[in-house]
């Protein structure tokens, strides 16, 4: 009833994240109703993006320059290395525009019960860059998870003998957060970080 | 695919539905107590998983690197070492009498005591009950001057100090503690740390054909980084 050639267009959108079988088809109709409008050119910057976009040497971010646009910007301050586990933290810190530094993405945390290591880390690069006369302070911006704090104590621990500041985000009350429908523990934490009016 | 400690079923799987979702990401911490019902429709299927969160033992502990790692030693052990759906309701009860010491002063003696109740849930218990070489009960031999001062690494067996006196270096020391004769402190737990390990990486795992996790190996080294005299 369908062609071989829909059928694999289903086929490969349901592996994208948050669709199944029944969305992708939707997704898939769609397209095939806009192909000028919105299938061609679709097709045309993924091709793009898969032939251009590459891994930067040096922080790990995913730009279609290597080294990418931060680790080249020139606005930006060499003297912060803020340290995030994934390329989506590093977009969703950049989204804030509230930082200004450079970043290292590490490319997941320790977890014992996922077998993830400190040698599947990209933590040596890391120890280079904050051994680097420039770098005074690195921030490590791990989510509020036990493998998140578990790697941000380690890599606490190893760059201790790199001589720079240290630090970590704050963990507690969200903007428009109600205290009521918070957690013990981020209520906790929240307590132990507080700051003097 | 959420992989939990039962108290009733041991180490039980199942699928949780939509699972990776930010949703439930909070809900599959390491060491978070649940209230969890599993469905399938026949006992051998996978099953799914419903869950709520009772308790996240965890999540006070996030700036403790100590109390963290040893929690998350203790669920790598517990992946490591329990065969699936194998009941261990006294090793349940036990883990969340350590998630609860963990606020208390006492947290890594109660740890060292947790690993010796591991060891003798997966088999491979230590008799510290009495003398390996005089058969003497331990409560006889502290009426008598003497105590169990170590253990043989091979049988797991406690020896009095008299008894140990010639083989010492080839004996493991045991820490008063465990025999109820002191309060314990970071010396004593780095002993019963390098008791249990020895019986952890030698028989244990060994016998599985694995290393220890990573997760403990770095507990007791910056327990004992922190700890050094």
């Amino acid at each position: 009833m369908i062609g071989p050639e829909i059928d694999r267009l289903i086929q490969l959108l349901a592996k994208l994240p948050g669709l199944g079988p029944r969305s992708a088809r939707r997704v898939a109709l769609h397209l095939i109703k806009r192909r000028e409008g919105l299938m061609g050119p679709l097709a045309e910057a993924l091709a793009a993006a898969a032939s251009s976009i590459r891994t930067c040497s040096v922080c790990g971010n995913l730009d279609s320059h290597d080294p990418c646009f931060i680790c080249t910007g020139a606005g930006r301050d060499p003297s912060l290395l803020c340290v995030v586990e994934d390329v989506g933290d590093l977009w969703a810190l950049e989204r804030t525009g509230a930082f200004r530094g450079r970043y290292h993405v590490l490319g997941g945390t320790l977890s014992a019960l996922d077998g993830v290591g400190p040698d599947d880390l990209s933590i040596p690069g890391l120890l280079e860059r904050a051994s680097q006369p420039q770098v005074g302070e690195v921030i490590l911006a791990l989510n509020a998870t036990v493998g998140g704090q578990t790697t941000a104590h380690y890599l606490s621990d190893r760059l201790a003998p790199c001589g720079v500041r240290i630090s970590r985000l704050a963990h507690g009350v969200p903007v428009g957060g109600e205290l009521d429908y918070l957690d013990d523990g981020t209520l906790t934490a929240a307590l132990r970080s507080r700051r003097t009016l | 695919m959420a992989l939990l400690l039962t108290r009733d079923h041991g180490r039980h799987a199942g699928l949780l539905h939509g699972g990776q979702s930010a949703r439930y990401r909070a809900l599959l911490e390491p060491g978070n107590l649940l209230t969890a019902g599993w469905r399938a429709r026949v006992a051998d299927q996978l099953g799914s998983w419903s869950l709520e969160v009772e308790r996240a033992y965890a999540a006070p502990f996030l700036d403790d690197p100590q109390r963290l790692a040893c929690l998350a030693s203790v669920c790598a052990l517990l992946d490591g070492l329990l065969a699936d759906r194998e009941p261990h309701p006294g090793l349940f009860g036990a883990t969340i009498a350590l998630f609860e010491a963990l606020s208390t002063d006492v947290w890594a003696e109660v740890y060292v005591r947790w690993e010796i109740g591991l060891l003798e849930e997966v088999g491979f218990g230590l008799d510290l009950s009495r003398c390996a070489a005089s058969g003497q009960a331990a409560s006889d031999l502290f009426t008598g001057n003497d105590r169990l001062s170590h253990v043989s690494p091979r049988t797991g067996r406690a020896v009095s100090a008299s008894a140990a006196e010639p083989y010492k270096s080839k004996l493991l020391p045991l820490p008063p503690f465990l025999l109820g004769l002191s309060e314990g402190g970071p010396e004593e737990v780095q002993q019963g740390l390098a008791l249990t390990g020895h019986f952890l990486e030698h028989r244990a795992f060994a016998q599985r054909h694995v290393e220890v996790p990573s997760a403990r190996v770095r507990f007791v080294e910056r327990y004992a980084r922190i700890h050094r005299p």
